[in-house]
């Protein structure tokens, strides 16, 4: 049932305990790199000022743009000498973000995996297909490495093409996959090409989804298709990779490990925590990573906490699927903008469906804010007026948060494209305009 | 009697109004009337069909928002001053009209004039006082259909 039994299930206060034991280390470590050596003498920090959990918002955020400035080596807490690995983070910008890790390091992150895996009900009698790009990409190697320690027999297939990969299921009895949604969903044509049902024709029973974010209606279909059970996860290179957080067999949120992870959720404008179970941008701070200590990271990622205790017995928290990216900022007239402030108005009006669209455009030298929005189904009962009244609703709450008065034009149910993931729900129709 | 008209959201785009006609058409339902108010970026079509209950169904299921709304459906003479008759009734009584249309049932006899009506059941008394007959969904598909007039 669980890899590390205690540690899963451990009590919150002592949970606490342990968080603000590992948090004193972590601080007192970060202040031995450049970066933090730096911040702290700025802001009259003391290395050893850690004497609760909230004293961490005395630190400032870490955002990518302070990992960049420090490229390569600024956050560096050990010798050099000490790393024994480095990773990219997927962007593919000139300077990619990198990360080092010492041996302990990834012992952590490899024990963490296996956690995970552990969890979704993977045993060591498993046969583990890891159908990810290895290299400089954290999904490959980190999962890669999870398996191993779990004990199962694992196939570093990597980026074979699909019908050797569709072989090797078949030959050496595959269970688990790790695979992109992407790609689970051809391999279905893959399957039918060879003739293979793989409901019937192979073992497979589990798959992690990863490294692309994917809607819920997308991992039903490849549980379909596949016959299997598919795990969505979430994690990211600055925090190691993989294995930040992971969905149990109940597949309700996905538990985010408070042992090695310090979460806290912030309102991305006013960058004050919101009441718990709230949306907000996650910020993390590493509690054991001892080659490059990140503290209050700022993800991007918005989500929400879910308290309420698991079916499973795990303590530690879950987060939802991830809504949307905070960097979808729009800047409007000079005005920041969140499309998860229009969400929030919007789901607050009845009569709105589920889905909304941000067109922006520009006219001259203004800028126009169109927002499409599905109309409920349900609220339809055949009235024009009622469809306007709506409409001039939403517009009147929208321009009272948003200070602009946006054109907001009322679609049918279901027509516009579902949001996936981190993906926005923002299209910018304005050319070059900040670059 | 209270008739049924289905009203159909949509947006202003072509070949929304096709859709709606080719699904009746493929289920067999008859259209009596039709009329389609527009606000700039949507609108709302109006129907009167001989099955109003199947009519939304179909289109529902066909993925449109369509839903049933109450509409008093009058029989008023074919000739002129008929219609006048009918709406200054309604203007002395402060019934406010939402959305109006008519068609011909008998050329120079009868005819429907179909209101959409903020209060129906007040509206519907007045009429039945002054004497004027409302048709309910029956009725409406009882009568022989012919062409429509849009107001
Ligand atoms: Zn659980």
């Amino acid at each position: 049932m669980y890899w590390e039994k205690e540690i899963e299930t451990i009590p919150h206060d002592k949970l606490k305990v342990l968080q603000l034991e590992r948090l004193k280390k972590t601080v007192r470590s970060a202040s031995t790199s450049d970066f933090y050596g730096k911040l702290f003498k700025n802001i009259g920090f003391k290395p050893d000022g850690i004497s609760s959990l909230k004293d961490i918002e005395n630190i400032p955020f870490t955002t990518c743009d302070d990992l960049r400035d420090c490229w390569p080596y600024g956050l560096i807490a050990v010798s050099r000498d000490e790393l024994i690995r480095m990773h990219f983070s997927s962007e593919t910008t000139e300077r990619a973000l990198v990360i080092f890790h010492t041996a302990a390091d990834v012992n952590a992150w490899t024990n963490l995996m296996a956690r995970s895996m552990y969890m979704t009900g993977m045993r060591k009698s498993d046969v583990f297909q890891n159908m990810m790009t290895y290299g400089l990409f954290t999904g490959g190697l980190g999962f890669h490495y999870g398996a191993e320690r779990l004990g199962a027999l694992v196939i570093p297939a990597g980026s074979e093409n699909s019908r050797r990969q569709i072989q090797l299921m078949k030959n050496f009895g595959t269970t688990v996959l790790h695979i992109s949604p992407s790609h689970a969903l051809h391999l279905s044509g893959v399957f039918k090409e060879v003739d293979m049902d793989p409901r019937k024709d192979t073992e497979l029973k589990t798959a992690f989804l990863g490294s692309e974010p994917h809607s819920e209606e997308t991992r039903k279909q490849i549980e379909e298709i596949l016959g299997i059970k598919a795990f969505n996860s979430y994690g990211l290179s600055e925090m190691n990779g993989p294995g930040v957080s992971f969905e149990c067999q109940f597949q309700q949120g996905m538990h985010i490990w408070e042992d090695n992870y310090l979460v806290e959720v912030i309102d991305p404008e006013t960058l004050e925590p919101v009441p718990e179970g709230t949306m907000g941008e996650l910020v993390l701070t590493t509690l054991v990573r001892q080659g490059m200590p990140i503290l209050r990271y700022r993800t991007r990622d918005l989500t929400r906490m879910i308290t309420e205790p698991c079916e499973c017995g795990r303590t530690h928290r879950r987060i939802e699927r991830i809504k949307g990216r905070t960097d979808d900022t729009m800047i409007i007239k000079g005005i920041n903008i969140f499309p998860i402030q229009i969400e929030k108005k919007l789901n607050n009006i009845p009569g709105v469906g589920n889905n909304f669209l941000i067109i922006l455009e520009r006219e001259g030298l203004n800028d126009d804010i169109i927002i499409k929005v599905e109309v409920q189904k349900e609220f339809f009962t055949g009235d024009l007026k009622q469809l306007e009244n709506l409409r001039s609703r939403i517009s009147d709450a929208l321009k009272a948060d948003i200070l602009i008065t946006p054109r907001v034009k009322l679609v049918e149910p279901n027509s516009l494209p579902k949001p996936e993931g981190k993906t926005g729900r923002v299209i910018d129709n304005r050319k070059n305009l900040y670059g | 009697m209270i008739a049924y008209q289905i009203s159909v959201f949509a947006e202003n785009k072509p070949g929304r109004l096709a859709k709606v006609t080719a699904i009746l058409a493929k289920a067999k339902i008859n259209i009596r009337a039709i009329t389609i108010s527009t606000s700039d970026e949507f609108g709302v079509i109006n129907l009167l069909v001989d099955d109003p209950e199947q009519g939304q169904k179909v289109l529902a299921k066909e993925g449109l928002t369509a839903s049933l709304k109450e509409v008093l459906a009058i029989l008023i003479e074919d000739r002129p001053g008929g219609l006048d008759k009918l709406v200054q009734l309604l203007a002395r009584e402060n019934v406010n009209v939402e959305n109006a249309y008519g068609f011909v049932l008998e050329s120079w006899k009868r005819a429907v004039f179909v209101i959409e009506v903020d209060q129906i059941q007040r509206a519907q008394e007045i009429l039945k006082e002054d004497g004027f007959e409302t048709l309910n969904a029956e009725e409406l598909s009882a009568v022989e259909p012919f062409h429509y007039m849009k107001y």
